[in-house]
């Protein structure tokens, strides 16, 4: 049994990893709680957006932290876009083509991306890459730290968004009575494409959140995909307390496991929590029986 | 049995193409065609007729290429035998799949994120265990003849593909006009009505994802003595699951050509692009995406749907000039 004073480091790292990945999956959860669809495409969107910042900051010297104010709402009008022009149109009723049209739409900005950005992993050299803050006798680097808060303030925004705004009431009566929210004039294309825009728009906070300590190649957003699918049917699909808890969770089991069976198998339990939670409980820890 | 027939005779014809064919490398692109309509009948036998979307058919895939390649490394049994192992085994974790899924009930969407999930456990276990040689691989050391399963000409692997293709098309032919086929149907146009008619979908679901599994694993154990390498991306990676699940799609799921029709076309589709762009690194796979997109968005019932939309047009436009 290893002491606290390695365990605690890896729970704290874990938490920091678990906040990006709890933000990844707030997408997720949002598309999924308002259009009942589920995004295959999520991890490749991820991806761009990694890119995004990436090319950003190399070419024009635009700081990660900066590009908040960039790159997501760039990435929000790409969501618009795909869910208007692509997405929204291949269901012809059933959900399983709306799943696999995000898995074809994965494969082609995945090789898309190979081919343009070749395979080489990249990192961006920014002057607080090193820097180190001290929380509970742990050092943890200080983009990290960003990240952690960045990601529970960004969760805090869209819960405003969500109960404050006009948009966030229409949204929530679209995914709670599609039809009744058609009746009283709600454009439900229009805020469907809105909500998409805005899981994506998720993607490009998480996306400059995560550079600075983190890595981009064209395979990038395998790691997130299933971990985001796994911590949203962990939470329940299209809760975001639920998304925000379980993204936590994953973090440390990650941490942990990794510290204590090492890096793959501590992947593997990942996977594993995923087919145990859909088998026995679809709907989740939070959610509700059907 | 008109289409019996027409089976027969595609089957007929594709049996004498290596008397024709003398070109090796045209041997070799008749054969991931042919391998290609293969994996796609394994995946149209439970996603076209049982309407359950699997993601994760490298789960079958691989566990029979590594049947038959372990076998015979660390073990030296003869690839015939590795042959019926690796089917077998691909039906056994067909069965524990199928088990734990269709047990609770889980569909659509649910159920293609937790073969995905699947075929990744099983990624990383063959990447972490030491007798498949882990992430270096596993290499079967070259044996040319017969009884080794390795064929000194491309024809000898053609014919053995063909008879293990032929059978998978033989079950598709069998479902299409069997009780067993009806139930499974049935329970994909809507289960509970299936469950209301006495219909058990709990079973009916078991035995397609096992024929399923069947299928993919034996084009597993064929793809190990073809090329003789394989690695846990090879075998379990997403490439094989997404062919899978591609060629079905765009040939028309539920059919019986549909996996050839759609293998043909993708097949005719690369290769042409190989031949104009060159061999770019992704290209093809942004290739399929794209037609992926297209199918689903423009014609959801594959190009067998369109030929039938079609034809249909037209006896329409004929019968329309008759009355006029």
């Amino acid at each position: 049994m290893p002491d606290m004073a390695i365990i605690v480091p890896s729970v704290l790292n874990g938490l920091t990893t678990g906040a990006l990945y709890a933000l990844v999956a707030l997408g997720l959860t949002l598309i999924y709680g308002v259009l009942h669809i589920i995004n295959f495409a999520h991890g490749a969107l991820l991806m761009l957006g990694l890119y995004a910042v990436y090319y950003l900051n190399v070419q024009f010297g635009i700081d990660p932290y900066v590009a908040l104010l960039i790159v997501p709402p760039g990435m929000f009008a790409l969501g618009y876009a795909l869910q208007r022009g692509i997405i929204g149109r291949a269901s012809h009723g059933r959900d399983e083509n709306i799943l696999l049209v995000t898995l074809g739409l994965a494969i082609v900005i995945e090789n898309l991306s190979l081919f343009l950005f070749k395979s080489d992993t990249r990192i961006i050299d920014v002057p607080y890459s090193f820097e180190v803050v001290e929380i509970l006798g742990a050092f943890l680097p200080l983009p990290k730290v960003v990240a952690f808060a960045g990601a529970l303030i960004t969760a805090a925004l869209l819960w405003l968004i969500m109960s404050k705004t006009d948009l966030g009431r229409a949204i929530r009566a679209l995914a709670k009575e599609r039809k009744g929210a058609k009746l009283v004039g709600i454009d439900v294309e229009h805020v469907f494409a809105m909500s998409f825009g805005l899981g994506i728009a998720c993607l490009g906070v998480a996306a400059c959140l995560l550079l600075p300590s983190y890595y981009v190649n064209p395979q990038v957003g395998h790691g997130f995909v299933l971990i985001a699918f796994t911590i949203v049917v962990l939470g329940g699909m299209g809760s975001f307390v639920g998304a925000l808890l379980g993204g936590l969770i994953i973090g440390v089991v990650e941490a942990l496991g990794g510290l204590f069976f090492g890096e793959s198998l501590g992947q593997l339990g990942i996977f594993l929590i995923f087919i145990l939670v859909l088998v026995f409980r679809p709907t989740g820890l939070l959610g509700h029986k059907v | 049995m008109r289409q019996l027939a027409l089976l027969g005779l595609v089957f007929a014809a594709l049996f004498t193409v290596p008397f024709v064919v003398e070109s090796e490398s045209w041997r070799t692109t008749l054969i991931m065609t042919l391998y290609a309509a293969l994996l796609g009948q394994a995946w149209n036998i439970l996603g076209g007729y049982g309407g359950q979307f699997s993601f994760g058919h490298a789960a079958f895939f691989g566990t029979g290429a590594y049947t038959v390649a372990v076998l015979q490394v660390q073990f030296g049994i003869n690839p015939w035998l590795g042959l019926v192992a690796g089917g077998a085994l691909a039906v056994g974790v067909a069965a524990f799949i199928g088990f734990t899924t269709f047990r609770y009930g889980l569909r659509g969407s649910y159920f293609a994120l937790v073969t995905l999930a699947f075929a990744e456990v099983l990624r990383i276990l063959s990447n972490t265990v030491p007798f498949t040689g882990a992430g270096v691989g596993i290499l079967i050391p070259l044996d040319p003849g017969a009884a080794s399963l390795q064929f000194t000409s491309k024809a000898g692997f053609y014919w053995l593909l063909w008879a293990i293709t032929l059978a998978a098309f033989l079950t598709a032919w069998w479902i299409g006009h069997s009780r067993f086929g009806a139930r499974l149907m049935a329970v994909r146009d809507n289960e509970d009505a299936a469950r209301a008619l006495g219909v058990d979908p709990f079973r009916v679901k078991m035995r397609a994802i096992m024929l399923s599994g069947l299928f993919s694993g034996l084009a597993g154990v064929f793809y190990a003595q073809f090329f003789l390498y394989l690695d846990p991306g090879i075998a379990y990676g997403p490439a094989v699951s997404v062919e899978s699940l591609l060629v079905p799609i765009v040939g028309g799921m539920g059919t019986l050509f549909g996996p050839l029709l759609g293998a043909v076309a993708l097949h005719a589709v690369s290769e042409v692009t190989r031949e104009v762009i060159g061999d770019l690194p992704g290209i093809s796979l942004v290739i399929y995406g794209t037609i992926l997109v297209i199918m689903v968005l423009f014609a959801p019932r594959g190009l067998s749907g369109l030929v039938s939309r079609l034809t249909a047009r037209m006896r329409r436009t004929a019968e329309g000039d008759r009355h006029a």
